[in-house]
C-alpha cells in the first residue's frame, strides 16, 4: 500500500460512528457538553463512562454521520470551544483521578473566520500547555486521520496508539503539497515523504502502539487493550506519571 | 508623497519617480504601502506612517532589545534529514538571516534585568519551527528554570516546518512541557509577537506567556488568511489577524511600538524581580 491510499483509508467511512466506538469502550457514557465560556462544539464528543470497572472520561473528535451532522462539525475539524471543551474535561477527569481517553480523527483544526476571532491558536496552546503537568493518565488512539496541530492537542498523552487504518501528519498532504511544491495536484508524493504511516511513526517512537485492522470489531479489541494500559498508568504515583510523560515528549 | 492610510488620490508621478530611483533608497511599508526613503523608518526599521516595524534579522532584534547577550546551545546538531533540497535551503536561509537557525537563544541584560532571551527570525526559512530550534527553546525555558530567570521571547514564524515533518510538530509538544516546568516554578515568561506569527508557534508557546505583547498590525492567527478565504469562500477584513484586533478579541495584553519595547519589557520585569 502507498502512503497516500494510507491517507484515503484512513478518511474513509468507518463501519461504525464515533459515538458507536465510544459505546464499545465504555458502558454508561455520559456526555458532557459545552466550554462553560463561549459555546458546544460537535466537533468534539466528550463524556465519562465506565472502562470495565473503572470511571474514565472519554474525549472524542468526530466528523458526524449525517450531512447535517457533517456540516456542523466542518468534516471532524475543531472550533477553539471544541477544545476548551475537551480541556474542561481533563480537568474535571484530572479532579477525581479520573484516566482520559482521546479518540483522534481530525483533518485538523478549522480554520475559520470565528475560530481565528476566538482564538484557535490560543485554544490549542493551553491545551499543550496543560496536558504537560495534568495529574491523570492520558491515552490517545488516532483512529483515522490525524492532522497537524488541531491533533496534536489532543494526542500529548502518556502513550499514543494508531489504527493500523490511520495516518498522522504534519499536515494534510495536499497542504503540504502546496505549501512545498505549490502543487495541490503532487499530493500522492507528498504523502510518500511525510512519513505519515503508522509503520513509520511507530518505528521513529512517535507512537508506541498500532492497533491491527479488526473492522467491526475494533472497538471491542480497543477496550481489550485500554484496560490494562489504563489500570497500569492510574497505579503509578503521578509524579512518576508525569517524569515519564515530560521525558516521553522530550526526546524529541 | 507618502500616501495616508485613508484613501487619498495617489500622484502616479511621485510613484513613477519613486519607482525609477536605485533599488534600496525607497521602502514600501508591507501594511500601509506608504513609501518613504529608507532613512526615514530609521535604525529601528519602523515605518514613518502607521508604526509598523519591518521584519529584523535575530541579530538586528537583539542589538536593539538589549544591553548584553550570551549565546546558548549554538552547537545543536542538525536532525539528519533526506527531504529533498533541505539542506541548501537551510544554507540559503543562514546566508540570508545571518543565523544559523530559526531562533537564537541566550541570557541577555534588558535594561537591568537579567533573562533568558529567545529570538526568533523570519528572514530563516520563515522562522519555521524544526528540531534545532524547538531544542533551543527547550533548553533556553529549562535553564532558565535552574538559573531562576525570567523568559522573554520574540516570536516571528510561519509555524512548523515542513522538511522535518513530525518531528517539526512535536517540538510544539517539547517547547511546552519546558513552559509548563518553568511556569510551575513561579516563574515569569513573557512573549512579544512580532510580524508574522502563525501556525504551530502561535498554538504553542507563543501563546503561553504570563504577559504577551505585540508589535504593532503584527499579523497572529492559527490557518493563513488564505487558506481560511478558500474555506469559507469569502473575503476577509484588511485587519483580519491583525495584533490591534486579536488584541480586542482579548489575547494580547499590549500593543508596543519597537521604539518603547525594551522600556516596556524593563518596567514589567521590575514587577516580577526574582520571579
Ligand atoms: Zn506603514
Amino acid at each position: 500500500m502507498t502512503a497516500y491510499e494510507q491517507v484515503l483509508q484512513a478518511r474513509a467511512p468507518r463501519p461504525y460512528s464515533t459515538r458507536t466506538l465510544i459505546a464499545g469502550i465504555v458502558s454508561d457514557f455520559q456526555e458532557c457538553r459545552g466550554d462553560r465560556v463561549h459555546q458546544d462544539d460537535s466537533a468534539i464528543i466528550g463524556g465519562i463512562g465506565w472502562l470495565d470497572q473503572r470511571p474514565v472520561t472519554v474525549i472524542a473528535t468526530t466528523k458526524g454521520e449525517t450531512l447535517p451532522e457533517r456540516l456542523a462539525t466542518h468534516g471532524g475539524c475543531p472550533e477553539p470551544w471544541g477544545y476548551r471543551k475537551a480541556l474542561r474535561l481533563m480537568r474535571q477527569a484530572e479532579k477525581f483521578h479520573r484516566p482520559i481517553i482521546t479518540l483522534i480523527d481530525t483533518p485538523g483544526a478549522y480554520p475559520g473566520k470565528e475560530a481565528e476571532a476566538n482564538g484557535q491558536a490560543a485554544a490549542i496552546a493551553d491545551l499543550l500547555l496543560a496536558v504537560s503537568t495534568l495529574q491523570t493518565p492520558l491515552v490517545a488512539v488516532i483512529v483515522g486521520e490525524g492532522g497537524s496541530g488541531g491533533a496534536l492537542a489532543l494526542a500529548c498523552g502518556d502513550e499514543v496508539w494508531m489504527a493500523a487504518q490511520s495516518m498522522y501528519a504534519i499536515l494534510s498532504p495536499e497542504g503540504f503539497a502546496s505549501i512545498l511544491f505549490k502543487d495541490v495536484t503532487k499530493a500522492e508524493a507528498a504523502a510518500a515523504l511525510m512519513g505519515l504511516t503508522p509503520k513509520e511513526l511507530l518505528a521513529n517512537q512517535v507512537v508506541e502502539r498500532v492497533l491491527p485492522e479488526a473492522g467491526r470489531q475494533f472497538p471491542t479489541m480497543l477496550k481489550t487493550a485500554l484496560i490494562p494500559t489504563i489500570a497500569r498508568l492510574a497505579a503509578m504515583p503521578t509524579a512518576t506519571l508525569l517524569a515519564q510523560r515530560q521525558a516521553r515528549f522530550r526526546r524529541y | 508623497m507618502l500616501k495616508t492610510s485613508t484613501p487619498a488620490p495617489l500622484d502616479q508621478a511621485v510613484i513613477a519617480k519613486a519607482q525609477a530611483l536605485p533599488t534600496g533608497l525607497w521602502l514600501t511599508c508591507p501594511n500601509c504601502h506608504a513609501s518613504a526613503y529608507r532613512r526615514r523608518f530609521g535604525a529601528a526599521k519602523v515605518c514613518p506612517q502607521c508604526g509598523y516595524g519591518l521584519r529584523l534579522t535575530a541579530h538586528e532584534r537583539i542589538a536593539q532589545l538589549t544591553q548584553q547577550f550570551e549565546q546558548w546551545d549554538q552547537q545543536l546538531p542538525q536532525l539528519p534529514t533526506d527531504f529533498p533540497g533541505y539542506a541548501d535551503k537551510r544554507q540559503a536561509a543562514a546566508s540570508a538571516s545571518g543565523s544559523d537557525e530559526s531562533v537564537i537563544c541566550g541570557q541577555a541584560l534588558i535594561g537591568a534585568h537579567t533573562v533568558a532571551l529567545g529570538v526568533m527570525d523570519s528572514h530563516y526559512m520563515m522562522g519555521s519551527l524544526g528540531t534545532v530550534a524547538g531544542e533551543r527553546l527547550c533548553r533556553l525555558f529549562e535553564r532558565a528554570t535552574q538559573a531562576r530567570l525570567p523568559v522573554v521571547v520574540v516570536a516571528t514564524s510561519g509555524g512548523a516546518r515542513m522538511q522535518e515533518g513530525i518531528q517539526s510538530l512535536m517540538q510544539m509538544a517539547k517547547v511546552s512541557q519546558a513552559v509548563a516546568h518553568h511556569a510551575a516554578a513561579g516563574l515569569l515568561y513573557i512573549v512579544v509577537l512580532s510580524d508574522p506569527t502563525m501556525g504551530g508557534v502561535a498554538a504553542s508557546f507563543a501563546m503561553q506567556g504570563d504577559i504577551i505583547l505585540a508589535e504593532p498590525h503584527s499579523r497572529v492567527g492559527f490557518a493563513g488568511k488564505r487558506v481560511i478565504e478558500a474555506t469559507i469562500h469569502a473575503q476577509l477584513p484588511a485587519d483580519f489577524q491583525r495584533a490591534e484586533a486579536v488584541q480586542k478579541a482579548g489575547f494580547i495584553d499590549a500593543i508596543v511600538p519597537r521604539s518603547a519595547l525594551g522600556a516596556k519589557l524593563a518596567a514589567l520585569l521590575a514587577l516580577h524581580e526574582g520571579c
